[in-house]
C-alpha cells in the first residue's frame, strides 16, 4: 500500500476538491473498500473518509419525506422509529446487511455505490422511488436510484463525483413497503433474490400504486413496472398475486452460480415479490 | 510516505500514535499500542475477532483505518476486566467452559458486551443474532450462548439490587 494518502475532508467542497486529482476512492464504512483494497482488487491512490463532513451520517425529515446522509450506518436507520415507521420495508433491507459488527459501519450509499447486483438495500430503495442527491465538480444534480448503476461494480459517478444524500418521497397515510431476501443459510449471505415492494392504497384497501424491484437476478437491480402495475385497482387477490409473480419472472435475466441457478432465481423471485407484497400490503392497512 | 499522528481514547485512557493511511486499526491497536487482545481471524470482516466498540457501535477493527479514529472512543478486550476483577461475561465464559482454544473469544466478549450494553434481557434468539458475526470453530456456540445469558441476568440482579 505505498503511496498510499488518506484525508477526511470537513465539508462537501473538500471532498470534491480532494477527488478532483483521480486515482481516488471514497470511504464510508470501509466493508467493501478494505476487503478490495486487501484482495488487491481496487488499488486507490488515495481514500477520501465522507464522514467528517456535516449531514453525511444522519437522518432528517423535510418537506413530509426522509433525506438519509449517503454514509449512515445500518445500526443508525434501525434506530429511527420515524423512518421504520414510513419506510419499514427500506429499513429491513438495510438491517439485513451483514453482522452486527458490519451493520455498525455498512451505510446505505454504501451498498448503493458498490455496485453489487444482490445489494440488499437497493431493490427496496428503488421500490421507495428514492432520488439520489450526487455532488461534483460539474455541480449537483439529482437521479433515480436506479439510475445510478450501470453494470456489476459500475456507476454513473464520475471521479470527482460522490452521493451526498437519499431521498424518500412524502408517504401516503395508507402506504408502506417490505423487502425479502432468500439466502442459502440463516444470516451472512448474499441474497440468491431480493424482492421490494411498496404500495399506496385508497380508502376502501384498493391498491393506487405499486413498484416492485427485484435483486440478484440481472447485471443490475430490476424495476419491474408491469408487476407493480398488476397490483393496482386491486385487493391483491390471488389473480392479481399470479400477475405480479409472472411479471416478476418474465423480467428476470439471472446467472447461475454457487447460490443457485437461473430457474431456481427465477422462480424464487415470483414467490419473493408475491409474499413480499402480501407483507406490504398488510403493513399498508395497519398503519394508523 | 508521511505518518498520520493520530489521538485517540483507548479503554478511557488517550493515546497517541502514527500510522500509515492504508493501516487498519486492528494493527494499530496490536503493533503500535501492544493491545494484541484483539485478534485477526479473516481480515474481511467475516470472523469477528478483531470486534471492537466504536464510538458505542461494534464494529470489526480489521474493517477501519486507523486513521479514522482521530478523536475517538475505543473500546478493546484490555478494558474488559476492572483492576484484577474479571467482568461478569469473562467469569461465566470460564464457569461454562465457553472458550477451547480461546481465539475467538476477545471478540466474542466484546460482543456480548455491546449486547448486553444495548439490551440488558435479551433473548437466546437474538443473542445468536446479534453474535452470527463472531465465528468460533471450536465450542460449538452453546456453551458461549449459556454463558452471555446467565451473564446478563446476572447483570439484572446487580443492578436490581
Ligand atoms: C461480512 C460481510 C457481510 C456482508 N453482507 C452483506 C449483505 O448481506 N448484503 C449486502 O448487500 N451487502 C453485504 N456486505 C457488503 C457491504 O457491507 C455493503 O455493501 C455495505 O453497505 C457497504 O457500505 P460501506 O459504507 O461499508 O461502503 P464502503 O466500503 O465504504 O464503500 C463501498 C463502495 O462504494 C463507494 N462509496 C461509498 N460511499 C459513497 C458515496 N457516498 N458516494 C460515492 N461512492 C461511495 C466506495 O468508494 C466503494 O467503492 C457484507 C460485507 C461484509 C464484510
Ligand atoms: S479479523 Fe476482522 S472480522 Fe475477521
Ligand atoms: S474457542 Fe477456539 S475458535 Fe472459539
Amino acid at each position: 500500500m505505498a503511496d498510499l494518502d488518506y484525508v477526511a475532508p470537513a465539508s462537501v467542497a473538500g471532498a470534491i476538491e480532494a477527488l478532483a486529482g483521480g486515482g481516488a476512492k471514497v470511504l464510508a464504512g470501509g466493508t467493501d473498500l478494505l476487503v478490495q483494497m486487501r484482495a488487491g482488487r481496487v488499488k486507490p491512490q488515495r481514500i477520501v473518509d465522507l464522514k467528517r463532513i456535516p449531514g453525511l451520517i444522519g437522518v432528517r425529515q423535510e418537506n413530509g419525506g426522509f433525506v438519509i446522509g449517503a454514509s449512515t450506518s445500518g445500526a443508525e436507520l434501525g434506530e429511527h422509529a420515524a423512518l421504520i415507521h414510513a419506510w419499514p420495508g427500506v429499513v429491513e433491507a438495510v438491517q439485513l446487511i451483514g453482522s452486527t459488527q458490519v451493520q455498525g459501519r455498512a451505510s446505505i450509499g454504501g451498498n448503493l455505490c458498490n455496485a453489487s447486483p444482490a445489494a440488499d438495500s437497493v431493490p427496496a430503495l428503488v421500490a421507495a422511488r428514492a432520488i439520489c442527491v450526487v455532488v461534483g465538480g460539474q455541480g449537483r444534480r439529482e437521479l433515480p436510484v436506479e439510475a445510478v448503476v450501470t453494470a456489476p461494480g459500475a456507476t454513473v459517478l464520475a471521479p470527482d463525483e460522490f452521493l451526498l444524500e437519499i431521498r424518500l418521497p412524502p408517504r401516503a397515510a395508507r402506504a408502506s413497503d417490505a423487502y425479502l431476501r432468500q439466502i442459502p443459510r440463516t444470516e451472512m449471505d448474499i441474497a440468491v433474490v431480493g424482492a421490494g415492494v411498496s404500495l399506496t392504497l385508497d380508502a376502501a384497501g384498493v391498491c393506487s400504486e405499486a413498484h416492485v424491484a427485484l435483486g440478484a437476478v440481472a447485471p443490475t437491480v430490476l424495476l419491474v413496472e408491469a408487476a407493480g402495475a398488476a397490483l393496482i385497482g386491486t385487493t391483491l387477490d390471488d389473480a392479481a398475486l399470479d400477475a405480479l409473480a409472472q411479471a416478476a419472472e418474465a423480467a428476470c435475466r439471472p446467472i447461475s452460480d454457487k447460490r443457485g441457478t437461473a430457474e431456481y432465481r427465477t422462480r424464487i423471485a415470483g414467490v419473493l415479490a408475491r409474499r413480499a407484497a402480501a407483507i406490504a400490503y398488510r403493513r399498508a392497512s395497519e398503519r394508523t | 510516505m508521511s505518518k498520520i499522528h493520530i489521538s485517540a481514547t483507548v479503554n478511557g485512557d488517550p493515546v497517541e500514535f502514527l500510522t500509515e493511511a492504508g493501516v487498519t486499526l486492528l494493527d494499530a491497536l496490536r503493533d503500535e499500542l501492544a493491545l494484541t487482545g484483539s485478534k485477526e481471524g479473516c481480515g474481511s470482516g467475516d470472523c469477528g475477532a478483531c470486534s471492537v466498540i466504536l464510538d458505542g457501535r461494534l464494529t470489526c477493527s480489521c474493517l477501519i483505518l486507523a486513521a479514522e479514529a482521530q478523536g475517538r472512543r475505543i473500546e478493546t478486550i484490555e478494558g474488559m476486566a476492572r483492576g484484577g476483577e474479571l467482568h461478569p461475561l469473562q467469569q461465566k465464559f470460564l464457569d461454562h467452559a465457553a472458550l477451547q482454544c480461546g481465539f475467538c473469544t476477545p471478540g466474542l466478549l466484546i460482543a456480548a458486551k455491546a449486547l448486553l450494553d444495548a439490551n440488558p434481557d435479551p433473548t437466546e434468539t437474538e443473542t445468536r443474532y446479534w453474535l452470527a458475526g463472531n465465528l468460533c470453530r471450536c465450542t460449538g456456540y452453546d456453551k458461549v450462548i449459556r454463558a452471555v445469558m446467565d451473564a446478563a441476568a446476572e447483570l439484572r440482579q446487580v443492578r436490581a439490587a
